[in-house]
């Protein structure tokens, strides 16, 4: 791949793009548009997440993909394989190792620390975009402070469900000013929002740039009376024996006998090489997950 | 005791080799060269490059080959590609009056200089399957007419002497350019026809069609539909002047519709344009409709809620390349979403649930 420049990029289209994150850093959680480039993968697989993965990474970095949670899903593979080859970046499945982390759909369980940078894959990066399918008018609400309209809709939800009706990409407001949407995280990765490192959103085909700049306050929207309540499955991981961390849930048969797992791949290995052994769990074997 | 699936890696490597197999066919059946693609599927060529956005038969070709002939495949390939390439300048505008024309006619004169030309178009031909070309065989040479040399006027151009369209207002010096700056609206025209021009040819034939039958109808009649080439001119800082840098085949399409006036102005026709790469004339003709559609504001016309008078609808979703990314995205897993609405619906019909067998049993 020596034809193309360092991360695959230009220089001067990395530029740009880092102008657009310093700005999102400068005002956290507004949408900065960005020219976003085609890359060769499509868009809406994580171009975004790419293109803010390039513009930050250097040679000495360390870099891990996670779809999911986990390293070994195929997507993760072929973008983590994009910047081996690219970028010639050392890459790694611990997270505690890697200084650039690109995720889509989780944050990991083991907490980040303040030199290490959360990418997010972004698909809709617009938190009012069901709420009012235009542009224009989403930005104007952005611009006037005007989120009576998610409220509205969360309130709507308490009064036909009982209870606010999602369960990722949950709303969040960004020191006390910006409505922002987390990406399709499930809300039980909210609170984990408010970190020591430093959290940027890249939507490529939506042309945007958002970030969450480190100790950044970040609150889930919701009602005195109904509070925000991160959730997951009621089990523990029958692989590791975890109880605080978010589970995939898989249909071992046909009879549909189910079974939970952690769905951070990296933090039920650590915890399965320390001894820990949930319900079905084998001992960590290195050839083994 | 449970093993959790991996093998991404090895997955991805073996699907590629697969695919690699697949797209070469039956091994004795001779293999497809670039030129034959080029040659014989000019209209597929054209289409790749027209909505890749790069003026390249071979590498279209190309991609035409890699993609097992999914041209939108192809399109995103050479999107990809072109997108790495260096920005070295702008061209001058294109002088569509000098083209060397293929093919041109007007559906508002009968005659008029220059003349009507057919040149190569299925229009006039029987929908019926050739099998002769079933069996390989030569093909008898075409009659040839002499050339019209030189300068052909448009036919708006006469219309233009009598002042009855509506003189477009002059662009900035250097355009606006889509490839280089976030899409943000309101969009200036230049955008939009850049958008248009590289948005799916499907897509755009469908906004035209509404607009047609009665989706904010704007009565157009083909001015003019010309097809050839033209010459490519850049001016060279160092020179000082500009110089023929190239020569593309491009197709435009004039259309006038009319236009009821204003309290300041009397009635005027007004004008829907497009220009596409190469000979894809449906697409041309397409992208004049729409581009008339989205000029309801500008000249003072009603909004009436139709799609093709939306620009934002019209150009968020024109591109093939975003739209069938992310349509395709879904593939990838959304287990853990999935998960927590999973849990979400669970803990719903629980409660819900309870309420009920409580007020039965009240």
């Amino acid at each position: 791949m020596s034809d193309y420049n360092f991360a695959y990029l230009d220089e001067q289209t990395k530029r740009m793009i880092r102008r657009a994150i310093l700005k999102g850093l400068a005002i956290p959680g507004y949408q900065v548009p960005f020219a976003s480039r085609e890359m060769p993968m499509p868009y809406g697989w994580g171009t975004g997440g790419v293109q803010v993965s390039a513009a930050v990474l250097k040679p000495d970095d360390t870099f891990k993909v996670i779809d999911q949670g986990a390293d070994d899903t195929t997507n993760a593979v072929s973008i983590r394989r994009f910047f081996q080859k690219t970028a010639g970046v050392a890459v790694t499945e611990a997270t505690e190792e890697a200084s650039v982390i690109q995720t889509r759909h989780r944050i990991p369980e083991a907490e980040l620390r303040a030199d290490q940078i959360l990418v997010y894959q972004v698909p809709i990066p617009e938190p009012l975009r069901f709420l009012e399918p235009s542009e224009v008018e989403t930005r104007k609400m952005h611009a006037l402070e005007e989120y009576g309209l998610m409220h509205v809709k969360l309130y709507e939800d308490i009064s036909q469900h009982g209870d606010i009706a999602t369960a990722y990409a949950y709303p969040v407001k960004v020191e006390g000013r910006y409505v922002m949407d987390p990406s399709p995280i499930p809300k039980f990765d909210n609170p984990k929002l408010k970190m020591a490192g430093i959290q940027l959103f890249g939507a490529g085909r939506e042309q945007r740039i958002y970030a969450i700049p480190p100790y950044t306050d970040v609150v889930s929207l919701d009602f005195e009376d109904y509070p925000f309540q991160p959730t997951k499955a009621d089990h523990a991981c029958d692989l590791c024996g975890a109880e605080d961390s978010y589970l995939d849930e898989l249909i071992m048969d046909d009879a549909g006998k189910r079974m939970f797992m952690c769905s951070d791949t990296d933090y039920c290995a650590t915890r399965r090489k320390g001894g820990h052994i949930g319900a079905q769990g084998a001992p960590h074997r290195e050839d083994a997950a | 005791m449970y093993v959790a699936v991996k093998g991404g890696e090895r997955a991805i490597d073996n699907a590629h080799a697969w695919l690699a197999e697949e797209r070469r066919g039956d091994s004795s059946v001779p293999e497809l060269s670039l030129a034959q693609i080029k040659e014989q599927m000019a209209l597929a060529v054209n289409r790749v490059m027209a909505e890749g956005s790069l003026y390249d038969p071979d590498l279209a070709a190309l991609a035409i080959k890699q993609a097992r002939g999914d041209l939108i495949e192809a399109i995103f390939l050479i999107r990809a590609y072109r997108t790495t390439l260096p920005r070295l300048g702008g061209s001058e505008p294109i002088a569509t009056e000098d083209m060397a024309c293929d093919r041109r006619v007007s559906a508002t004169f009968k005659d008029a200089p220059g003349g009507q030309v057919l040149g190569p178009t299925f229009d006039y031909t029987h929908r019926l399957l050739d099998f002769k070309l079933a069996a390989e065989g030569a093909v008898a040479a075409a009659p040839v007419a002499p050339t019209h040399e030189g300068h052909t006027p448009h036919i708006m151009s006469f219309l233009d002497k009598e002042g009855l369209i509506q003189p477009e207002p002059p662009g900035p010096d250097v355009p606006d350019d889509l490839t280089r700056t976030p899409l943000e609206l309101p969009a200036s025209r230049a955008l939009r026809l850049q958008s248009l021009t590289r948005g799916d040819e499907g897509f755009v034939l469908g906004m035209a069609y509404s607009t047609q039958r009665g989706y904010a109808r704007n009565h157009a009649f083909v001015a003019e539909l010309r097809i050839g080439v033209v010459a490519v001119e850049m001016e060279i800082a160092e020179l000082g002047f500009a110089i023929e840098i190239g020569e593309i085949t491009v197709t435009e399409c004039e259309t006038v519709n009319q236009f009821q006036g204003s309290k300041t102005e009397p009635p005027q026709f007004t004008r829907g344009y497009g220009l596409v790469f190469g000979m894809t004339e449906r697409k041309a003709i397409s992208m004049a409709l729409v581009d008339r559609a989205l000029r309801w504001k500008e000249l003072g016309e009603d909004n009436l809620g139709a799609p093709a008078q939306d620009e934002e609808f019209v150009l968020y979703h024109c591109d093939n390349i975003q739209a069938t990314g992310f349509l395709e995205h879904i593939k990838l897993p959304h287990y853990v979403d999935f998960q927590s609405e999973l849990e979400l619906i669970r803990k719903l019909r629980r409660e819900a649930q309870g309420n009920m067998s409580q007020e039965a049993a009240q």
